[in-house]
């Protein structure tokens, strides 16, 4: 009886973490991934239109599983017309299991914010940037579960120096 | 000796540096000659201009969709007035089948277009130009000396929403080209898709 108890609050706290995702401006973007001095953030920018950037989203949430201990954070965000939240968005997340927290960017011009990104960012997406306290690396790449975890070691190591 | 080696260097990776970037505002721009929806060949030199909106899209790309009506409305505002669009698809038709160049004919027609809608086959073209994502814009001014690159990015500041533009970057370029000034604003960048190409 118990364990059937806990099976049915697993599973509604499960269907119910189908996460609805923030909407946010780039400050407050920004904001999210300098929270933390100690904590590694590994922000991801992807639509579910861009074929390469839904491809590589596994990893990402891998990579978290991976490092579960340690002190990262992947944020997933999603460059989606906001009008597509509640018909593509959100059923493409819940269809694909994404674990990860995802974002979507609700600034309409993208040239106020692709420069404070990364400077060498031409707006091609899928795009990664990791960074902790102040020291960043930028990819605008699509990434094999193996370049990914290499990518966020190196940061690692550049990060610490 | 050393030195000289050095600077020589020096100079190879700058300008293999430019050659990988592709073109900045200021550069003149190679012409080139792509196959055109009605199967032939084109190029710049073919079309009687002032200058040229080169736009680098295709058929797929959700962003390029949204911007679509505004390429066409833009070749039916600035084409009579010396700058018409030329539209070219960068993308590999093995990788993306809807940018094949039957998808290209049949999509021009459905949509109207009213100007060269280019396929680029070696990819020479997309890689001097260093265009990155779709859409692309390059604004060209015909001079003595070639095509000037007077502006390269978006096409205005709203993806999503073309009634909540604000800025209309190509717009303002071709009109400032017209008035015999430079664009006030000269290079944006945007959201796009990446252009799908065999790696090598």
């Amino acid at each position: 009886m118990r364990i059937f108890l806990i099976g049915i609050f697993c599973s509604i706290t499960l269907n119910t973490y189908a996460q609805k995702p923030d909407l946010v401006s780039f400050e407050q973007l920004q904001q999210r991934y300098t929270l933390s001095k100690d904590t590694t953030y590994v922000v991801n920018f992807w639509a579910t239109w861009c074929g390469p950037c839904v491809k590589e989203l596994p990893h990402f949430d891998r990579l978290a599983q991976e490092y579960a201990k340690a002190p990262l954070k992947v944020l997933l965000v999603s460059l989606d017309f906001k009008s597509k939240l509640e018909t593509v968005l959100i059923p493409f997340i819940k269809a694909k299991g994404i674990q990860s927290e995802v974002l979507v960017l609700t600034e309409t011009d993208a040239n106020t914010y692709i420069n404070r990104v990364s400077p060498t960012w031409s707006g091609a997406i899928p795009a990664t940037l990791i960074i902790t306290n102040t020291t960043s690396t930028f990819f605008e790449q699509e990434f094999s579960c193996d370049e990914l975890k290499n990518a966020y070691l190196h940061h690692l190591n550049t990060s610490k120096k | 000796m050393k030195k000289t080696i050095g600077v020589f260097i020096a100079i190879l990776f700058a300008v293999t540096a430019a050659v990988a970037q592709g073109y900045k505002v200021g550069d003149i721009a190679a012409d080139f000659k792509l196959k055109n929806i009605d199967g032939k060949l084109k190029g710049l030199t073919d079309i009687s201009a002032k200058g040229y909106i080169v736009v680098f899209t295709c058929n797929h790309c959700p962003y390029a969709q949204a911007y679509e009506q505004r390429i066409i409305d833009l070749d039916k505002k600035c084409a009579s007035l010396g700058y018409p669009v030329v539209a070219i698809n960068p993308n590999d038709p093995k990788l993306v089948e809807e940018d094949s160049f039957e998808n290209m004919k049949k999509r021009a027609k459905d949509k109207g277009y009213t100007f060269p809608y280019l396929i680029d086959e070696t990819h020479a073209t997309t890689d001097a130009y260093g265009a990155t994502r779709t859409p692309h814009v390059f604004v060209l001014q015909k001079t003595d000396k070639g095509n000037t690159v007077e502006y390269i990015g978006a096409i205005d500041d709203n993806t999503e929403d073309a009634a909540a533009v604000k800025n209309k970057y190509v717009e303002d370029a071709v009109n400032a080209l017209l008035k015999g000034e430079k664009p006030a604003v000269v290079s944006t960048k945007a959201i796009g898709c990446t252009i799908k190409w065999k790696k090598s």
